[in-house]
């Protein structure tokens, strides 16, 4: 019960987190077909990044438009153990060097890159899905965090970062498949993931583990780490002069965000079978913070929400009226900033309050009047100016 | 000069520039234990540069600051605090949208790293150490209260309270009755006697009344020097003292 | 590099040096109208390679319009195109400045945010006005070609042409910046707003006229473009973090900075790509001024205030 009450602050949270979560793993593999269950599964990959950008962006402050760099990692990361197995010398016997991916053969290369021999074991492919995006974004953000690079300059030179990673990827198409991608991904371990039960188990598997992630990011909202975020956003040096150290929590923050948006990267790649740098560059890592911002940058279930939505409006729309797309997204994003900056949560979270409010004020107003009344049939009536 | 057992806090030949602009230059000044240390001075004198200097929240360009016999020197600020010397702004700066009770409890100095944060708990020894303190700033009656909803002078009080909670040996305070009452005043003068009990606390102060009612040692300084020192009838007889408050 | 003698080296540095101040001028205009509106507002414009794009469009235009109604002005429409580029371009400024950042300027994390909703819109609109493909104006034609003082040296025309444009620009909003009445109301909103306020600058309308200002030279930024390139909808993007690095690189606010980076950016770029193939040059150089801001995150040329 203590621990229930770390992670929801009231009842209504739990519901609602309860009830998203029912939905996802309940109604919809009932309701959808398989391909359509396969396409949420995508969007809730994007989910995880959400979830690290609620803690990043919403509660610390911290605008990072290059999550799609952390997302692309993990995903490569994954990509590439999945590629390896995908390339043994038996189906790959066609090429000039069997064994190797076949894009390294088209590109001339004789023998595996250093870089990848290790991506041949999963468990080390599955600790570089996490470790990779944190380890690297610890490294940045600690350099950035204890020289004071906040606001518009972190959001400036995360987002040059994601251009590099991505025109880098793109330019080395030996070594990493290049604009292309790593492509054609079969089997992990010997299972095979494009199958229907395949699919199946992999959404189940997102939607576990997003539970997961959901839930500590919940934790750490409600603890005095989740505070102390809060307070860095509202009053830096105050928490500088409580003795905290400011860069250090920020730094944290922005690993566990890219940790989470690696683990999101590593999904997608499961559950779509390919990983291109088209995932990774400036315009999907801030699409990324679209998600987030219509969903509510402050709540972890809006900003999944928030996933779902955009990307079933985009894929709804850009089938249909693929010009009035971009104009829908870009002025939705307007009037989310502008007008609602906590987003779809944030709305119903206000109505809530207010019918809340609404409902203690009426309360009160009956009172008075009970009262009143009782007060004036045991006095005399007096002229009363109200 | 530097006394193991009565100095806490020992300050030498402190400077700062500003692109050639010398706002603070030479400073020496010694803090002795369970004093109230007012500095005084006209408007640009480097008092509250003074104070940044010393938490670090300014670089020092040459000097030293000793605090026990520790460089203080190049230490990053939150180190400084860990250390035990606690700074209040000139601005009340408080977390306005935690209550009485949160604010205190986030100053609680247990569990201030990334994990001790993470695995925080509050135990019946934090709430006593709160409501303790809230007593002491008089705000026990208002533990459940949204602090941005206190006046001006209980978010001084409260933001003093946030720095005992630090349980620091040294307190500084910056303008803490500016914008105060008289009675609000009486009540802060009480207090940082009450508080300088068992630590030392350094003030800025324009307000002579209250430096009066306070101060056991006072340092005038101007132009980013110091030009007198000493209890405040030895400082009020100074000339040069009269010379800068009243002469030009 | 050790299959090039000497001679040739020198040579190929002073060629991509050249090509180089083409990309310098445009990145220069780019980042000197970035620097108004970020570094004196305080507001990013994510927007900005838009109205970029706005001032090439403006020129294709007026290209198109010379040669169907007036084709003996063909060779001079050029230099009145890029004073309607820089209207055309300040006028929807002030247009968004009105609608959406005046009501941001207190987030400027938001302006960000929704500038680059705008970005969408505006990449959109062109897309649905102009097409797809890339569009190239009509350029007189002595801009073209190019000088050859001597043997294996040539010096392209519009090169040399925007380099000037660039520096008439610059020297402009320097003269501007620093003498005149408007640019003295700019430097003191920066630095004491509640101040100019109370001494009876409408800081609402300087705020408007400096976002104008930036956009305006985004649009001559444009019409320097279309000499080296031709304009797409999404030309403008390409060139956004080029542009984010020179302001930020040069120290915000910083003229002499902006162009110390502008410079050595492209020509960082222009010079690499000859011997990187593809992308590399600009990864390269991009990689380099990010890992150099990680260490000295003021940029090159910081501007020193005392710490409040």
């Amino acid at each position: 019960m203590i621990f229930l009450r770390t992670l929801f602050k009231n009842r209504g949270e739990m519901i609602s987190f309860i009830v998203f979560f029912a939905l996802l793993l309940v109604v919809l593999p009932i309701v959808l077909p398989i391909f359509r269950l396969n396409l949420v599964g995508k969007y809730l990959s994007f989910g995880f990044v959400a979830i690290g950008l609620v803690l990043l962006w919403g509660r610390c402050g911290i605008l990072s438009l290059g999550q799609g760099v952390f997302f692309g990692l993990g995903g490569y990361c994954m990509a590439m153990f999945l590629k390896l197995e995908a390339s043994d010398p038996k189906s790959t016997a066609i090429q000039s060097t069997p064994g190797i991916p076949d894009f390294m053969d088209w590109n001339q290369l004789t023998h595996l890159p250093w870089f990848w021999e290790p991506f041949k074991s999963l468990p080390f492919a599955l600790m570089a899905v996490m470790v990779v995006p944190g380890v690297i974004a610890f490294i940045i953000g600690w350099a950035m965090f204890r020289r004071r690079v906040g606001g518009v300059y972190f959001a400036i030179i995360t987002q040059a970062i994601a251009l590099i990673l991505s025109l880098g990827i793109d330019g080395n198409q030996g070594y990493t498949g290049g604009r292309n991608g790593i492509t054609d991904l079969k089997t992990l371990w010997g299972w095979d993931i494009r199958t229907t039960s395949g699919q199946y188990t992999l959404y189940f598997l997102c939607v576990l583990l997003l539970i997961v992630a959901a839930l500590a990011a919940k934790y750490i909202i409600n603890t005095r780490f989740g505070r102390v975020l809060v307070a860095i956003r509202d009053r830096e040096d105050r928490v500088r002069f409580s003795g905290y150290d400011v860069a250090m929590c920020r730094a944290f923050i922005f690993a566990f965000a890219a940790v989470m948006s690696g683990v999101g990267g590593a999904l997608f790649v499961l559950q779509v079978g390919f990983m291109s740098p088209s995932l990774v560059g400036i315009i999907p890592s801030i699409e990324m913070v679209i998600f987030t911002a219509v969903g509510g940058r402050l709540s972890v279930v809006g900003a999944i929400a928030g996933c779902l939505i955009v990307n079933f409006g985009k894929t709804a729309f850009s089938e249909a009226y693929p010009q009035a797309w971009l104009y829908l997204m870009g002025g939705t994003f307007i009037a989310v900033v502008m007008f609602f900056p906590n987003g779809l949560a944030g709305i119903l979270e206000d109505n809530a309050t207010l019918k809340a409010k609404a409902l203690k004020l009426f309360a009160k107003l009956k009172e008075l009047k009970a009262s009143r009344a009782a007060k004036s049939s045991v006095e005399a009536p007096i002229e009363e100016t109200p | 000069m530097s006394n193991r057992n009565s100095h806490v806090l020992d300050v030498e030949g402190l400077g700062v520039s500003f692109d050639g602009f010398k706002a603070v230059d030479g400073f020496n000044f010694y803090l002795a234990k369970n004093t109230v240390h007012v500095i005084i001075g006209p408007n640009g004198a480097g008092k509250t540069t003074v104070l940044d200097l010393i938490c670090g929240k300014t670089r020092a360009t040459e000097g030293s600051i000793k605090f026990k016999d520790r460089e203080l020197l190049g230490t990053k600020e939150f180190k400084i605090v860990r250390a035990g010397i606690g700074r209040k702004f000139q601005n009340p700066s408080i977390y306005e949208n935690l209550s009485v009770f949160e604010n205190l409890e986030l100053s609680h100095p247990s569990g201030r790293g990334v994990f001790g944060c993470l695995t925080f708990r509050r135990t019946p020894a934090i709430i006593e150490a709160c409501e303790s303190v809230a007593k002491q700033i008089g705000l026990a009656y208002k533990l459940d209260t949204e602090a941005g909803i206190l006046s001006h002078g209980q978010k001084q009080w409260l933001e003093i309270g946030m720095i005992l909670m630090q349980e620091p040996e040294v307190i500084m305070l910056d303008e803490p009755v500016a914008g105060m009452s008289v009675r609000e005043r009486q009540e802060t003068a009480a207090l940082i006697r009450r508080i300088s009990e068992n630590r030392s606390v350094i003030v800025i102060e324009h307000d002579m009344e209250f430096v009066k009612e306070i101060a056991d040692r006072v340092t005038v300084m101007h132009m980013g020097k110091v030009i007198a020192e000493g209890t405040m009838e030895t400082v009020q007889k100074n000339e040069k003292v009269i010379e800068v408050y009243i002469g030009h | 590099m050790d299959n090039y003698s000497w001679a040739d080296l020198q040579n190929i540095f002073i060629m991509q040096g050249f090509a180089g101040i083409s990309l310098f001028s445009v990145l220069l205009l780019m980042g000197l109208g970035l620097a108004v509106i970020f570094g004196q507002m305080g507001v990013i414009n994510m927007a900005h390679g838009e109205f970029m794009a706005l001032g090439a469009y403006t020129v294709y235009l007026c290209s198109t319009l010379t040669q169907d109604y007036a084709p003996s002005l063909a060779p001079y429409y050029f230099v009145f195109a890029i004073v309607i580029a820089f209207f055309v371009a300040a006028g929807v400024g002030a247009l968004v400045e009105w609608a959406m950042i005046r009501h941001l300027y207190h987030r400027p994390l938001d302006t960000l945010l929704a500038t680059w909703g705008l970005s969408l819109i505006m990449q959109q609109t062109y897309r649905s006005t102009f097409g797809a493909r890339e569009v190239t104006p009509t350029l007189p034609e002595w801009l073209m070609g190019s000088y050859s003082p001597h043997e294996g040296l040539d010096i392209p025309i519009n090169g040399m042409f925007v380099l000037g444009l660039a520096i008439f620009v610059s020297i402009t909003l320097v003269l501007f910046m620093y003498k005149s009445r408007f640019g003295l109301r700019l430097r003191a909103t920066v630095q004491n707003r509640k101040m100019s306020d109370a001494v009876g600058i409408n800081t609402g309308r300087v705020d408007r006229l400096a976002f104008c200002l930036g956009c305006g030279i985004a649009g001559i930024a444009g019409a320097a473009f279309t000499t080296i390139g031709s304009t797409g909808p999404d030309s403008g993007s390409r060139y956004i973090v080029d542009s984010f690095l020179v302001v930020v690189f040069g120290g915000a606010a910083n003229l002499l900075g902006s162009l110390a980076s502008a410079f050595g950016i492209a020509q960082a770029q222009s010079i690499l790509e000859f011997f990187l193939e593809g992308t590399k040059g600009k990864v390269a150089t991009l990689l380099v001024i990010v890992v150099a801001l990680m260490f000295r995150p003021q940029g090159l040329f910081p501007s020193k205030v005392r710490a409040h």
